[in-house]
């Protein structure tokens, strides 16, 4: 009985479907009152970017996904059944291991175009699952290109006649999950000696562990187990190279002494806002 | 049991790949993995590069791919080669890697590494290679492809660089991957139907030192993936059917500066002696499951008997008849299997006859 949302403008975006000067554009919702939405995240983000801005927090999102045909059947497995185990996946090449790369190349085409900061591509370790990265982005920018990305996904597939899934966990068994790594760095992390903003930072979130969690998506239950290159949802670790962990310095970044850090928590079907 | 399909909707890709980049440029970085596989990964570079040392080195997680443990994983992939991508055009690339362990120690199937340093030690020598790579294509439901559902088709005998639709199965992906070969840079020099139908060849060289690996290797990844857009798997198994059915090798033709030049049949004899006294070194190196290949029947010499021969196809090494006429040229060693690491076996050859 009072339906009528606002849609506010933030971003725009070239469209990589209909070219020419079309345009996507990105929006914040409101309530005919002012107030921002229930799920407007966008609208609180803007105000803690706006405070820290100094401290330049860049990002980078890992997003994970699945691709499914559509009668139901993850893409490219057997009707009914599975496919051979976890292997021969990861990165791999050719047409029994890597299922809806035609997805996998317009979406990023669609990315370029359009102005979406993709970074990279890759097949991920579980068949018909695979991963692209957005970022560096500074602030806001994070989330609303990730949205962004997502919606060309989506509409990519589409035109396939393919189905994505951002579920964190989309067939039980000894299955990966998907994830949305979240890699973080603040300008104090990223100068000479910046390790020490880095751990700084890891202990300060070690004694939120819950508070992230609550925001790092719905059923993530089912994807931390501490299988699967996951730390368990219950318990807060962290390592230098180390995937089973929750938080995980990279290498090169614990061997130069600076640089970022990346929170595996986050699942798959996170809102990058929160 | 119904029937699986993978085939690439170009048309509606087309759309997409056809769309300006933005002044970004996509670099596919290749790698080879833990069990002789190929695996890649993309990332967005907003420059041009020109040259490899331009290139980032980057890593990934090798735990996924047999090269390193779950709770160590990062392995670095480090820049050796370009070349141009045919299934993207325009400026983007892919770059062939070495990989190492985050000790700065080659990772455990890196042969590039020590096959560099051979090739440099014996620079001077010219070493050339020329590989012929044979390889089957299966369908997507595990039949080799074109033959009948659970049978076999006709005997050998018609396929051999044969035409037409019942002895020649897959010509697209042979066609496409030559084209594919010879725009991204990769020497690629001919191409045959093969013996055994669903079997095919193609050869690349003549390549110089360690450019033989490199392009060896990425002609695999070319052929791989191409396919992949005809929902076609291929094999590099050097016996995918037994019985009465050739075997898939990657017969290595090579030669000298020496050997090319005038009197060069003495150094090719020379070669031969020396690697005949190496033979179960040059097997260890010569490919997994090729005793199921080299049974000394179907155009092989047995797998525990050195042998040589002008014109001889059932030898070990054969000389070609215009080499032997001319008293200059190079050697053939059929031995290696279709499945080989390329520069493991072209290091061996150099080891054994230059050392």
């Amino acid at each position: 009985d009072n339906s009528d949302i606002l849609l506010r403008p933030v971003a725009i975006f070239k469209d990589p479907f209909r070219g020419g000067d079309n345009i996507l554009v990105l929006a914040e919702c409101y309530n005919n009152d002012g107030t921002p939405n229930r799920t407007n995240y966008r609208h609180s983000c803007v105000k803690i970017m706006s405070a820290h801005s100094e401290a330049k927090p860049w990002f980078g999102i890992e997003q994970e996904y699945t691709l499914f045909d559509m009668d139901g059947q993850v893409l490219g497995w057997p009707k009914g059944g599975f496919p051979g185990p976890q292997g021969p996946y990861y990165c791999s090449v050719g047409a029994n291991v890597a299922f809806g790369r035609d997805v996998v190349e317009a979406h990023y085409r669609a990315c370029l175009y359009s102005g979406v900061n993709i970074s990279g591509v890759n097949g991920e370790v579980m068949p018909g699952q695979w991963e692209y990265q957005v970022g560096p982005c500074e602030g806001i920018d994070m989330g609303d290109h990730l949205w962004v990305s997502r919606y060309l996904l989506q509409r990519v597939a589409e035109d396939f006649g393919i189905v994505v899934s951002f579920h964190p966990k989309p067939i039980k068994g000894d299955w990966n999950g998907a994830g949305c790594h979240t890699n973080y760095s603040t300008e104090a992390m990223r100068i000479d000696g910046g390790i020490k903003a880095i751990h700084d930072a890891i202990d300060r979130m070690s004694k939120r562990h819950a508070e992230h969690i609550a925001v790092y998506g719905e059923d993530n239950d089912k994807r931390l187990t501490g299988r699967h290159e996951t730390g368990h949802i219950s318990e807060f670790s962290y390592g230098v190279a180390n995937r089973g962990a929750s938080i995980r310095i990279p290498r090169h970044v614990a061997a130069q002494g600076y640089g970022y850090f990346e929170d595996r928590r986050p699942a798959s079907n996170i809102d990058p806002y929160r | 049991m119904s029937s699986i399909t993978n085939t690439s909707n170009t048309q509606t890709l087309q759309k997409y790949i056809s769309l300006d980049q933005g002044g970004k440029v996509q670099a596919e970085y290749i790698w080879i993995d833990g069990d002789s596989g190929l695996r890649s990964k993309t990332t967005t570079l907003d420059f041009k590069p020109t040259d490899v040392s331009e290139l980032k080195e980057w890593n990934f997680d090798g735990s996924s791919t047999n090269q390193a443990p779950g709770d160590n994983s990062d392995v670095l992939l480090k820049p050796v080669a370009i070349f141009k991508d045919p299934f993207r055009g325009g400026d983007n690339i892919l770059v062939l890697n070495e990989c190492y362990n985050n000790d700065g120690t080659p990772n455990r199937t890196n042969y590039r590494y020590s096959c560099a340093k051979v090739m440099k030690a014996y620079a001077d020598a010219k070493p050339w290679f020329g590989i012929e790579q044979e390889y089957t294509l299966f369908d997507m439901n595990g039949s080799v492809l074109g033959w009948p559902i659970g049978g076999f088709p006709g005997p050998q005998g018609p396929y051999y660089c044969s035409i037409g639709a019942n002895v020649a199965f897959g010509r697209d992906v042979v066609e496409a991957h030559y084209r594919a070969c010879l725009y991204a840079g990769i020497n690629i020099s001919g191409v045959n139907a093969e013996v055994m139908p669903g079997q095919w060849e193609f050869q690349v060289g003549p390549c110089e030192g360690i450019d033989m690996g490199d392009h060896l290797w990425v002609a695999r990844y070319l052929l791989q993936r191409v396919a992949e857009d005809f929902g076609i798997v291929v094999s590099f198994h050097p016996k995918p059917i037994k019985g009465d059915w050739n075997g898939a090798g990657c017969h290595t033709n090579y030669s000298t500066k020496a050997m090319r030049e005038e009197g060069g049949i003495k150094a090719i004899h020379d070669a031969i002696d020396k690697m005949a006294a190496r033979h179960m070194e040059h097997i260890a190196v010569y490919g997994e499951d090729n005793d199921q290949r080299l049974t000394g029947k179907h155009e092989t010499g047995h797998i525990s008997q050195f042998s040589y021969g002008v014109a001889n196809r059932g030898a070990s090494i054969r000389i070609p008849r215009h080499v032997a006429a001319e008293g200059k040229g190079y050697l053939e060693d059929r031995r290696p299997a279709s499945n080989i690491d390329a520069y493991r076996v072209t290091q061996v050859i150099v080891e054994s006859s230059l050392a």
